[in-house]
């Protein structure tokens, strides 16, 4: 197919998919609209289970199945990339030299670094409560260790970072999720069912039954998966060399 | 300009998603693509949030509102879409690491020059 | 009032998301893409939605940006050694 006939059919499709969705946009209801019935509902189970966040319930109480499906993606993605990205035969690792860093640049690093991975993990843990949660502090704490990189260099990253432990966590805390599950089938109910644990007084850390539990098992899965993943990448970007010749 | 303000964000949610097909389409780098991927991404959230607003209302945590003093916006669709955002990016880790395979397998991103060495 | 952020919020996603699929060198376009991660922040903050502006900026504003730079400097590195 030549260059042009391609963007022909290119343009063709989408002026046809804009047609279709632009006709579907003008029947939604509109903007700004009273009517959420789901969104009703999911807060008032919300608080009936005694969780401040709404969103935090339908994550890890009303659609904690749901919750388990996102996680399995983001697992097997991470499991993807440690297989695609591993040190192959013909390839080998040069140690980068350490690299000179302004001061300036390395004095704000390592002051942020700790406020930026207590910011992360007060997000975890405050999940059911403020707006944050596991899927958010878990990113904010596993980013803020990076800017290590910036701050020293390499070699000082690798030194609070042994990458094995932290792909250990990712599986643990991904069958940590599951285990509750399982726990609640064995309590007599239904697979993650919240029915296992005291609700709790609303609007404190232990409210909401099991979703602190799901919430704290999400956020360090998720933030060992980011580790793991930036970790591999670092490796193939400062580190592994192919051998020449080949 | 009630009306226009009742389908705006829609109208730029299809925006942003066709932009990101356009881009995907004619990207002459892998690496472009799946930066144009999560434009299109971006588009779905846009869409979900703007499904979920309710004018006049307030975020639906209630650790600092009275439950019931305020109506509140769709929390389903926040839902929805914060768990994506994050597995989102793992995808586009995958895809980047797909990417790294096929530079060092073919020794080129391009996707033309890529399908004439397939023949 | 809300309804006015809610509009240039809109209206500077899409202008940054256009930018972004234009700008061919994917260096460049990371950088935009961060920019199109804190714009879309701003945008879910003025629709209500705290918790995804939250993921939104850790997201879009470092870590897809951050892996696309890598990924680049990657493909580059291995260019420059082939010639």
């Amino acid at each position: 197919m030549s260059p042009r006939t391609r963007l022909g059919l290119v343009a063709f499709g989408l002026a046809g998919l804009a047609v279709l969705l632009v006709a579907a946009c003008l029947r939604l209801p509109g903007f700004g609209g009273d009517s959420h019935p789901y969104g009703d509902r999911a807060v008032r189970e919300s608080l009936a289970r005694h969780t401040a966040n709404t969103i935090a319930s339908v994550n890890f109480d009303q659609r904690a199945f749901d919750t388990l499906g996102e996680m399995t993606i983001l697992f097997a993605a991470v499991v993807g990339c440690v297989v695609l990205l591993r040190q192959t035969r013909d390839e080998h690792r040069a140690r980068p030299r350490p690299a000179d860093v302004a001061p300036p640049v390395r004095r704000y690093a390592l002051i942020v670094l700790p406020i930026a991975l207590v910011t992360g993990l007060y997000v975890i843990a405050h999940g059911q409560l403020s707006p944050g949660g596991g899927f958010q502090g878990g990113v904010v704490a596993a980013t803020s260790l990076h800017l290590l990189y910036l701050g020293a260099d390499y070699r000082a990253l690798e030194r609070v970072r042994p990458v094995g432990l932290y792909e250990v966590g990712d599986a643990v805390s991904a069958s940590a999720y599951v285990v509750t599950g399982l726990a609640g089938l064995i309590g007599g109910t239904a697979f993650l069912a919240n029915t296992l644990l005291p609700y709790g007084t609303f609007n404190t850390l232990s409210s909401g039954g099991t979703v602190p539990l799901l919430n704290a098992a999400i956020g360090m899965e998720v933030a060992c998966a980011v580790v793991v993943l930036l970790a591999r990448f670092l490796d193939q970007a400062v580190e592994i060399e192919e051998e020449s010749g080949t | 300009m009630r009306a226009v303000m009742d389908v705006l964000p829609y109208l730029v949610a299809v925006w942003i998603f066709l932009a990101g097909c356009y881009g995907l389409a004619t990207s002459r780098n892998l690496i472009h693509a799946v930066g144009c991927l999560s434009v299109c991404q971006s588009g779905t959230y846009v869409l979900l949030l703007a499904v979920g607003y309710r004018d006049d209302a307030t975020a639906p945590v209630f650790s600092d509102v009275e439950p019931g003093s305020r109506p509140v916006v769709d929390p389903v669709v926040q839902a929805l879409a914060l768990t994506d955002v994050v597995v989102g990016a793992t995808v586009t880790a995958l895809l980047l690491a797909l990417v790294i395979q096929v530079a060092k397998r073919h020794g080129t991103v391009d996707p033309d020059e890529l399908s004439e060495l397939r023949g | 009032m809300a309804d006015a952020v809610v509009v240039v919020a809109l209206l500077l996603v899409a202008g940054s998301a256009t930018v972004a699929v234009l700008v061919r060198d994917p260096v460049r376009q990371a950088l935009v893409l961060a920019v199109l991660g804190v714009v879309l922040a701003v945008l879910f903050t003025a629709v209500q939605a705290p918790d995804v502006a939250l993921s939104q900026l850790a997201v879009g504003g470092a870590l897809t940006p951050l892996l696309l730079l890598l990924a680049v400097r990657k493909v580059k590195r291995r260019k420059g050694r082939e010639r």
